[in-house]
């Protein structure tokens, strides 16, 4: 069973906000004694979740979780915007697809940054990933 | 202060004391503290005031006495920076402990021997507290701002031409937007001014390279290929390497040097080696790019 044993919530709005929840994630991985490839992982893959909230939601809040299962320490991010959703998500977690002109790597690369990675959305509802990284 | 009523006070009405103090700060909990953690931090403190006042109340930070308490508020003090608490917001926390303890102190504020030597010194000790978390929150809040600065720091960076036909570019925080747009037009700009041959991007002081950052990167790279030169990526980090293989970008084509002094190497083999070249065709630069342009006219012209 998972149990959260520490919760941090940061809104999300702009580019501050972006370096504040990359830099805590940071901490925190590091508190959690995730080896510096793991923190550049963790930290690249919660970068690539907000910039999608703030590019096509104009943002949202980030939930940052320390989880504990049985002896494993671990950190949990949930995502969570109120913006236009995504139609298709299959297509969304392709490799290469992009609305915006991107390189379209953001979600499906952040899915193999990850150990899991859950994604959750409704068109004009909004868009909740959720991703977890186990020590 | 010896033999003070309130440890006994605060011993006996603990859970009345905790009530009182919670209500109060109840209108923060929405700021991502939960009522459970409040709870949590304002047992933590009673216990820990509990404890200083036995150990004669004094504040001095050159006391361990003093450290526990200390070190508790500086902590409270961060983690509320980091979720964006107000300065207010956050010596509340002690200041709306005074407002429902003083009260408790009534019957002996009206002897002056215990007014004195009981309530005026908690009173001054609370308020030393709360001014402390103050202070904390106020060095907690300029280390974050001194840290995002430099973060965000205006990619104000020169071009540099650090060697004949060399320039080096180091980018620094995050890669966002439109800065970065200013910084590369500037590069191709300084390319064609000084007839570079190699230009080393130097990404050392990027905290995070993600796809928009790779994106920035690629961009670059063909732009500059366009105007004939070449591009060394430098300052990839053993951990940002692994972390860009996993996303899926592929920098395969894109020539990567883990420092600056190895990418300064590599550049200055590639001039040689051009110059080297040039000597052989034996025709000076300038004499190859007119004659590279001859081609294109001869075409267009009439045959
Ligand atoms: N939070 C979101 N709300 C709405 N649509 C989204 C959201 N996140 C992603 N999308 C959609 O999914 C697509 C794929 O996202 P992904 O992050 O993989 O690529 P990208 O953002 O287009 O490019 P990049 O490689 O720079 O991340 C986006 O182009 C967008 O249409
Ligand atoms: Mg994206």
């Amino acid at each position: 069973m998972v149990t959260v044993s520490r919760s941090t919530r940061l809104s999300i709005a702009n580019e501050i906000d972006l370096v504040r929840a990359r830099q805590e994630v940071r901490v925190q991985a590091q508190a959690l004694g995730f080896s510096l490839v793991d923190q550049t992982r963790i930290t690249t893959a919660v970068s690539e979740l907000i910039r999608n909230m703030m590019k096509y939601a104009g943002g949202g809040t980030m939930d940052l979780e320390a989880v504990r299962n049985g002896v494993r320490a671990g950190l949990r991010i949930i995502c969570v915007d109120k913006g236009p959703g995504i139609p298709d998500i299959g297509l969304a977690m392709k490799e290469g697809y992009s609305t915006s002109n991107g390189l379209g790597y953001g979600l499906p690369g952040t899915k193999r940054l990850v150990d899991e990675f859950d994604i959750w959305s409704e068109v004009g509802k909004g868009t909740r990933v959720t991703i977890s990284k186990w020590r | 202060m010896k033999g003070q009523k309130f440890p006994d006070i605060l011993r006996k009405r603990k859970s009345e004391i905790l009530e009182g103090w919670m209500k109060r700060q109840l209108s923060l909990a929405g700021k991502g503290t939960t009522p459970d953690e409040l709870r949590k931090q304002c047992v933590e403190f009673l216990d820990l005031l509990e404890n200083l006042m036995q150990n004669g109340g004094s504040l001095d930070p050159n006391d361990p006495k003093a450290r526990p308490i200390i070190e508790f508020l500086k902590e409270l003090s961060k983690d509320r920076v980091l979720k964006g608490f107000s300065p207010t917001e956050t010596a509340t926390f002690v200041f709306s402990l005074k407002e429902v303890v003083l009260p408790l102190l009534q019957p002996l504020a009206k002897n002056e021997e215990t007014f004195t030597h009981e309530v005026m010194p908690l009173s001054i000790l609370l308020d030393q507290l709360g001014l402390l978390t103050f202070e904390n929150y106020i060095e907690n809040r300029e280390e974050v701002i001194a840290r995002q600065q430099l973060d965000m720091a205006e990619l104000s960076t020169p071009v540099v031409k650090i060697w004949d036909g060399i320039l080096a570019l180091p980018l620094i925080g995050t890669l966002d937007s439109q800065r970065t747009m200013i910084v590369m037009e500037k590069l191709l700009q300084k390319i064609v001014d000084t007839a570079a041959t190699v230009a080393i991007l130097d990404i050392t002081g990027v905290p995070t390279v993600d796809t928009l950052v790779a994106n920035h990167i690629m961009k670059t790279v063909a732009a500059t290929r366009l105007l004939g030169a070449e591009v060394i990526i430098t300052g990839v980090s053993p951990a940002i390497a692994q972390t860009i293989v996993h996303l899926g970008v592929d920098l395969s084509g894109i020539m990567t040097r883990a420092t600056m002094a190895e990418g300064l190497k590599l550049a200055i083999r590639m001039t040689k080696q051009q110059t080297a070249d040039e000597r052989r065709d034996g025709i000076n630069p300038l004499e190859k790019g007119i004659a590279a342009m001859q081609p294109a006219k001869g075409q267009k012209g009439p045959r």
